[in-house]
């Protein structure tokens, strides 16, 4: 029994992730054709979309007051907090299939936390295409930005608070499907909606989202008050200047919550008895 | 030829009704498309306030395009779904042999499963969150009866052309036996060159011209553009004769690729 106490490390999650994970990968280099084209697809998802907004520059020399590199600046930073945030959070938008299957019963009598099981089933590696093209038009803008150092440590801030807070709101919206598995994709309206909706400036949008997006669901924290910092210019609302730097308080609230609703999620959780 | 007929509309019947039972996901459907519809009016707003006639459209037809876009997102599968996933399920666990040996054309069999699927989701994800936009912004609305029957004309053969894309994707499981891929890469094509990103009367130059007489320009841009008026005459026949001679091709191509597919399966056992 002594080979065996070995297997019962107490290992870390990241390690359990990581091991998870690489799984995956192999399986995924299985189907190498299939793999390309969607770690291409991936690419190009981001890519048009991004297009797209060029194109709109076509008709117009500004957006909300906002020039293309500034919103180029705007959508490279959501952009890279959903697509780490989605790195790691997998295929959690199915928990409601993982819990109709069974799968999730499996899960809990394995000596892994349950989060980083849920998280690492189906990793997919190709998810990484879209890091690289949020990444890539992020770089692109930046070339515009005054930088100075205060300036430079906020975008890492912003990033990393960004893909907290797109991380959270995967887990969270989620685990509605603990309740009732049937209506998952309502979480795509605030997940990849708050992404389509952070890509523009919110002086296009009226006040009253833009309130509800800083004091409600805190998803203009994921580019927009660290951004206005960054390109040095004032709030278009006049709301004050201390949102700004505010970006880890409403990463911290968001992991708070985050972490309340999975608990209760799970210990609401009664197998689907079959 | 009636039995056909009688029995391609019990499958489309069939399909219609397995959609509806899943109430939940078509109000949380309905919720999220109305939730990017409320996105992108803004957004247009912006556009068409720095440039109020952008693309040779006002403000009241780039909302409009926006409710009309998110009506057929679902109805057209512009993302992918419907029945061709279905095959590509079965192409996988090697069910499709039966497929293959029943007395109905597999092509016709999915292309009327289909057909049901869309007209759900056109009375269900198609109606309401027009409804919605309705209610929040102010659409324009076609004035002549004729122009309601084009554009309703218009959308089945605009499902049977991104049906027969889907298709293909499927089909290429014969060979890749992961279709995942092919199939996502097609959705992203389907997103930018149908106008749901930005409206194809957007497009610089030769790119709006090469995009507008792609088979995608069928699914939003050319039934948005006969139910704005920006397409009248001839024009909507030009348009509607575009969609016909796609779906016509591209379902010559499915039946072509099939009859490749058919001599790769193996059943196994025996």
């Amino acid at each position: 029994m002594a080979s065996k106490s070995a297997t019962f490390a107490p290992l870390s999650p990241v390690t359990d992730f990581w091991r998870i994970a690489s799984l995956w990968i192999r399986a995924s280099m299985a189907y190498p054709a299939s793999f390309w084209m969607l770690a291409v697809s991936s690419f190009l998802m981001t890519g048009l979309d991004f297009a797209g907004i060029w194109i709109i520059f076509n008709s117009v020399d500004e957006l909300g007051g906002f020039s293309l590199p500034e919103i180029g600046f705007l959508y490279g930073a959501t952009g890279l907090g959903i697509a780490f945030a989605d790195l790691l959070v997998g295929r959690v938008e199915r928990l409601g299939q993982m819990i109709r299957m069974g799968r999730l019963d499996t899960m809990m009598t394995k000596p892994v936390p349950l989060l980083v099981q849920v998280c690492a089933d189906e990793f997919a590696l190709r998810r990484l295409a879209r890091v690289l093209q949020s990444g890539a038009v992020f770089a692109w803008a930046s070339a515009y930005v005054d930088w100075t150092p205060a300036r430079a440590a906020t975008a890492v801030v912003m990033v990393v608070c960004g893909s907290i807070i797109f991380f959270g709101l995967f887990i969270s919206l989620a685990c509605i499907q603990f309740w009732t598995a049937d209506s998952s994709e309502a979480a795509n309206a605030f997940t990849y909606g708050g992404n389509t909706l952070t890509q523009y400036p919110m002086t296009v949008f009226p006040s009253e989202v833009v309130k509800a997006l800083t004091f409600l669901l805190p998803i203009a924290f994921v580019n927009w008050y660290p951004a206005l910092y960054i390109l040095g210019r004032d709030d278009p609302f006049g709301l004050p200047s201390a949102l700004q730097h505010a970006a880890p308080v409403a990463a911290a609230l968001t992991t708070v919550v985050t972490v309340v609703v999975w608990r209760t999620g799970v210990r609401h959780y009664r197998s689907t008895g079959s | 030829m009636r039995g056909a007929l009688g029995l391609y509309l019990a499958i489309a019947r069939s399909s219609f009704r397995r959609y509806s039972t899943y109430v939940g996901a078509t109000l949380a459907g309905i919720f999220t498309n109305s939730v990017f519809g409320i996105i992108m009016c803004f957004v247009y707003m912006a556009v068409w306030e720095a440039n109020p006639d952008a693309g040779g459209y006002d403000v009241t037809d780039a909302v409009t395009f926006v409710w009309l876009g998110q009506a057929l997102l679902m109805t057209v599968a512009i993302w992918g779904g419907g029945t061709p996933d279905d095959l590509a399920a079965r192409i996988k666990s090697g069910d499709v042999a039966i497929d293959f040996y029943r007395p109905v054309g597999l092509l016709g069999w999915y292309l009327a499963g289909d057909l049901g699927r869309a007209l759900y989701h056109l009375l269900t994800r198609g109606v309401a969150p027009t409804v919605i936009g309705a209610l929040l912004f102010d659409l324009r609305y076609p004035a002549s009866p004729w122009t309601w029957l084009w554009f309703f004309a218009a959308i089945p053969i605009a499902v049977t052309v991104s049906f027969s894309l889907r298709m293909l994707a499927s089909i290429s499981a014969f060979w890749l036996l992961d279709d995942t891929g092919p199939r996502n890469l097609m959705g992203f094509i389907a997103m930018f060159f149908c106008g749901l990103t930005v409206p194809l009367v957007l497009f610089p130059g030769a790119l709006r011209d090469i995009a507008m007489a792609l088979p995608w320009a069928g699914f939003i841009q050319i039934p948005a553009d006969i139910w704005l008026g920006q397409r009248s005459g001839w024009a909507v026949a030009g348009g509607l004769a575009l969609m016909v001679g796609w779906a016509v091709v591209l379902l010559a191509v499915c039946v072509a690729t099939l009859r490749l597919a058919e001599r790769r399966v193996v059943v196994q056992g025996g």
